[in-house]
């Protein structure tokens, strides 16, 4: 029983680290909130559907970015909707590239495309090595007959 | 008064479940065209004990409404009553405006409450909604409480007929808008006429809107939402 609740204290910490430091915000809250008996895997698949979008809308962005007249408003549409779903699972600093990353757009700023991408490419990869590492420790917990502490 | 006991029967967190009584669990049509958007909103508003229907883009909905163009069928596809309909406003093809516009020009629909989410929080666009019928502007990310609000809407209308409270609600978001006219909303740096937004318009070409600067706190949309910023 002291591995489970060592595994759900190392589990709350975890989390408000992610939030110290801005990966994740309130909306990641609001999704917990969401999830229950009947649902019990809500989180873990909404935030499935964020990465497969994001990988998605990474590759379209290198792709519109390599072109040699750049379509800003298609890579403003990509970024919109980037910064959408981000938005949406509380991904707060994949959000707050993205913001950056749509003024430079508007300002038809190759280079600071170019670096956004970069760096979003960069926050996204970080928050999802969080993510799959939260939930790992999630499955854990339960395979250990644990529940999830409540949010 | 059936309202009253169709507030308690949906809250399933009392045990209650499903209400078998009720044969009139509201009935949401949800548009939008991001996946990770749709799934999130649908679970908000099961939650919430509403159907959902979830469609990608507003000419699914307007053909789940049965208002395609090429269609006449005054009935949804499958004869479920819809009871609100929201809608995200940036969409390719037919934009949440575009759409609420198409639905207050149906005899038929008029009357169901529209709904628009947006991730931006524009004035302009919001009053622009908001005078073509919209009955609330939700800002995006949407939250619980949004939707639990949202639950009023369609309980007035199902309580009180053809009371227009919506319209009250109007008038409340209209005023505070006012007040806000003299702090400088997002869009006092563009003209209104670097917003031309014609119906055709991408909703992608948003020239002018630095959606980082975070709004007043005032903003009729904002107070609603107290997190976040942008």
């Amino acid at each position: 029983m002291d591995g489970v609740v060592q595994l759900q204290k190392q589990l709350v910490d975890y989390i408000a680290s992610l939030f110290h430091e801005g990966f994740l915000d309130e909306q990641f809250n609001q999704l917990q909130q969401l999830q229950d008996e009947s649902n019990p895997d809500f989180v873990v698949e909404v935030v499935s559907l964020f990465f497969e979008d994001s990988e998605r809308l990474l590759n379209e962005l290198a792709k519109a970015l390599e072109q040699k007249t750049i379509d800003f408003r298609k890579v403003d549409a990509h970024v919109h909707q980037f910064k959408g779903s981000s938005s949406s699972i509380g991904a707060h600093r994949v959000q707050k590239v993205c913001i950056a990353f749509r003024n430079y757009c508007e300002e038809q700023n190759v280079e600071g495309c170019l670096k956004c991408l970069q760096q979003v490419k960069h926050e996204y990869s970080l928050v999802r090595n969080k993510l799959e590492t939260l939930f790992q420790l999630e499955k854990q917990i339960i395979a250990a007959g644990g529940s999830l502490p409540a949010t | 008064m059936e309202g009253g006991n169709v507030v308690v029967s949906r809250r399933s967190n009392d045990g209650f479940g499903v209400s078998p009584y009720d044969p009139e669990e509201a009935h949401v049509l949800a548009v939008d065209d991001s996946l990770v958007d749709r799934k999130i909103i649908e679970k908000l508003l099961k939650i919430s004990s509403c159907k959902v229907t979830a469609v990608d883009s507003g000419r699914r909905a307007l053909q789940f409404l049965g208002l395609d163009e090429e269609k006449s069928s005054s009935v949804s596809f499958d004869g479920l009553k819809v009871d609100l309909i929201i809608t995200d406003y940036c969409m390719p093809g037919m934009t949440g405006y575009e759409l609420l516009k198409k639905i207050k020009e149906s005899s038929t629909f008029r009357e169901i409450p529209v709904v628009i989410m947006s991730s931006e929080n524009v004035l302009a666009r919001i009053d622009r909604c908001l005078e073509e019928g919209a009955e609330d502007f939700i800002m995006k990310p949407v939250k619980l409480s949004d939707v639990k609000r949202l639950k009023d809407y369609m309980m007035r209308e199902v309580g009180f007929g053809s009371e227009n409270n919506g319209g009250i609600d109007k008038r409340k978001l209209q005023e505070s808008c006012d007040l806000n006219s003299s702090e400088p909303p997002v869009t006092s740096s563009t003209s209104p006429s670097q917003l031309p937004e014609p119906p055709s318009r991408s909703p992608i070409s948003s020239p002018s809107v630095p959606s980082s600067i975070p709004t007043p706190l005032d903003s009729p949309i904002r107070r609603l939402k107290i997190t976040n910023t942008g």
